[in-house]
């Protein structure tokens, strides 16, 4: 009854940007060999910035769920790799149950937080992450706003355990950006989407709204908890006011929004534009902060989509796709 | 002229969807109440009634939308009062919405994919024969490709009907599907719905303009403040004293 038809998903850009993805793993597992110090832990940095615009925009792009306290599961990523790692988990290993554990945590925080509608939403994932901040200053370990440092890092030699986190990096980002994109490339992130869209529509047509948000809020913990973790094992010291500052919140926002909301590789562009930028200017302090917020500004203005969004509109590019183009064969 | 023997063979089966004494209440307001209703299967009714009646209101509960405040409903053998939209949907009864609800950022084809693969469990193949179905049923196979929030008033309302039937539905409750439309547009839109109906799909049918709306039901309802005054074959409801007293003494036609 129905003429051939197919449904397209990959194009010869993509696959070609699969490729290149492959290669830049392999190329960043022999950089991780190669032993460039400063490289390295940049490399670090980098990789905790793509989780968290990743996260943020798996939230906020595809589920329509904007969050300004996604640093509660940084901070808490952070603190119960502290506390493992106190209580005898080698500390790697620590920094992944730790992971683990927020995303655990962050299920029965889900059933109250998605109660909340839009910017009801947005703050009061504000009120979790000041409320964790205060929850964990009562730990005694962590010595209130002194603070604690991640002591058994020492048991490796500078040099090994940079290579160690560098890999840790770049597997769990690797692992947590390949899952989402499976993840978006099923049906199910197309119900995603539709829930970001109409909320009421897409529960009209069959899909199970707040188990779907409920499942990208998990995973936006976890990712939010292993980029806390590896910016731990970066920076060693475990200060609370800074792990749960909402400045993370306006970091992953700056990325998502100047990449491109909404889009799989946007948000990859705008923790790298966000890197460049701290990278070469951060060293000039409020004037920093005051160029970020312009470039903030300027984007919303000029590129409201973002940079690849603007991409996409112009030239209909996707390198990662997770959209579906009907193409018919033999009619009309 | 009116098409009325198509459902004449469901009325001695059981109903597929039964209202009893259902109301619906938003604090004092009291936007539905006392309503019954049987559906037989295969059968196509219209809703008729003047703004404010309650008709929405009736699809939401029916549809599970709204939690009824009263009353029971039973759709194909099971007691579904309680049951919420997403699991009426896949029970097979699904509704469209007056003010098209299009996911914009999604094109058409993935707006309609959305309803055939969550509508009931099938694999991927299945969903995608069932969304070129659809959309070839409401004549928008040519617009597939196009993201939803370019589409036109006319395009979304077919939309809210493409995505629906896709959830392979025993029951479609339409809700002013046709308003606004022109001539031509309303009559596509009747032959779209006649299919959907030669499916074996009961319809219920909210609509304004009552002379599009029998060009497929077979029966007729009218609402006002909350209650069915009137209910049966076409000619008799729009004659009806408290029918007429509805439209403020004012023949409908």
């Amino acid at each position: 009854m129905n003429p051939s038809y197919r449904i397209e998903r990959w194009t010869t850009a993509s696959r070609i940007s699969v490729w290149v993805f492959a290669l830049l793993f392999l190329a960043a597992c022999f950089l991780s060999q190669s032993g460039n110090d400063s490289l390295l832990s940049r490399g670090v940095v980098l990789f905790v910035y793509v989780l968290l615009a990743a996260t943020w925009n798996a939230l906020a792009g595809f589920a329509g769920l904007m969050s300004v306290g996604q640093q509660a599961f940084f901070g808490l990523g952070a603190y119960f790799a502290i506390r493992l790692s106190d209580s005898g988990v080698p500390v790697f290993a620590a920094m992944g149950l730790s992971a683990i554990i927020v995303a655990a945590l962050s299920w029965p925080m889900s059933i109250v937080m998605l109660r909340l509608k839009d910017g009801e939403f947005a703050i009061g994932m504000w009120v979790l992450a000041s409320l964790c901040h205060l929850l964990v200053n009562l730990d005694p370990l962590i010595q209130g706003e002194t603070g604690i440092s991640l002591i058994a890092l020492n048991a490796y030699d500078p040099e090994t355990r940079r290579v160690i986190l560098f890999t840790f990096a770049l597997v769990s980002t690797t692992a947590v950006l390949g899952f989402l994109f499976f993840l978006l490339q099923s049906r199910f992130g197309t119900a995603l989407q539709a829930i970001r869209d109409n909320d009421e529509a897409a529960g009209s047509l069959g899909v199970n709204v707040l188990k779907a948000k409920r499942l990208i809020f998990v995973f936006a913990a976890f990712g939010g908890a292993i980029a806390g973790a590896l910016w731990l094992g970066a920076n060693i010291s475990f200060q609370p006011k800074t792990y749960f500052g909402v400045q993370w919140s306006a970091y992953m926002i700056f990325m998502v929004l100047v990449g491109g909301i909404g889009t799989f590789e946007g948000a990859i562009l705008g923790a790298i534009v966000f890197f460049i930028i701290e990278t070469f200017f951060a060293a000039f302090g409020v004037w920093y902060l005051i160029g970020l917020g312009t470039a903030a500004i300027v984007f919303s203005l000029v590129f409201p989509q973002g940079i690849w969004g603007t991409v996409v509109r112009k030239w209909n590019l996707h390198l990662l796709p997770i959209g579906r183009r009907l193409s018919i064969s033999n009619e009309k | 002229m009116v098409d009325r023997n198509i459902g004449g063979g469901g009325d001695t089966t059981a109903p597929i969807l039964t209202a009893h004494d259902l109301g619906k209440s938003f604090g004092a307001l009291a936007a539905l109440s006392e309503v019954n209703l049987d559906v037989a299967a295969g059968e196509a009714i219209g809703i008729v009634g003047p703004n404010g009646a309650g008709k929405s209101t009736l699809l939401a509960c029916l549809s599970g939308a709204y939690k009824p405040t009263f009353g029971t409903i039973w759709f194909d053998g099971q007691e579904v009062t309680a049951t919420d939209a997403p699991g009426m949907c896949r029970a097979g009864l699904v509704r469209t919405h007056q003010v098209p609800k299009p996911f914009s950022g999604l094109s058409t084809f993935e707006n309609v994919y959305i309803g055939a693969s969550f509508g009931e469990n099938i694999s991927n193949d299945e969903a995608y024969d069932r969304t070129v179905d659809a959309l070839r049923l409401c004549d928008m196979l040519h617009l597939a490709n196009r993201r939803a929030e370019t589409l036109g008033l006319l395009d979304r309302k077919r939309l809210e009907v493409a995505r629906a039937v896709a959830t392979k539905p025993k029951v479609i409750l339409l809700d002013e599907v046709g308003g606004g439309l022109t001539d031509a547009e309303a009559d596509a839109l009747v032959d779209i719905i006649r299919n959907i109906r030669a499916r074996g799909t009961s319809i219920i049918w909210i609509e304004h303009i009552v002379h599009v709306l029998l060009q497929v039901a077979e029966r007729l309802i009218c609402m006002d403040a909350g209650k069915i005054i009137a209910d049966g074959i076409p000619d008799a409801v729009m004659s009806d004293a408290a029918v007429v007293e509805a439209y403020m003494g004012h023949g409908v036609e």
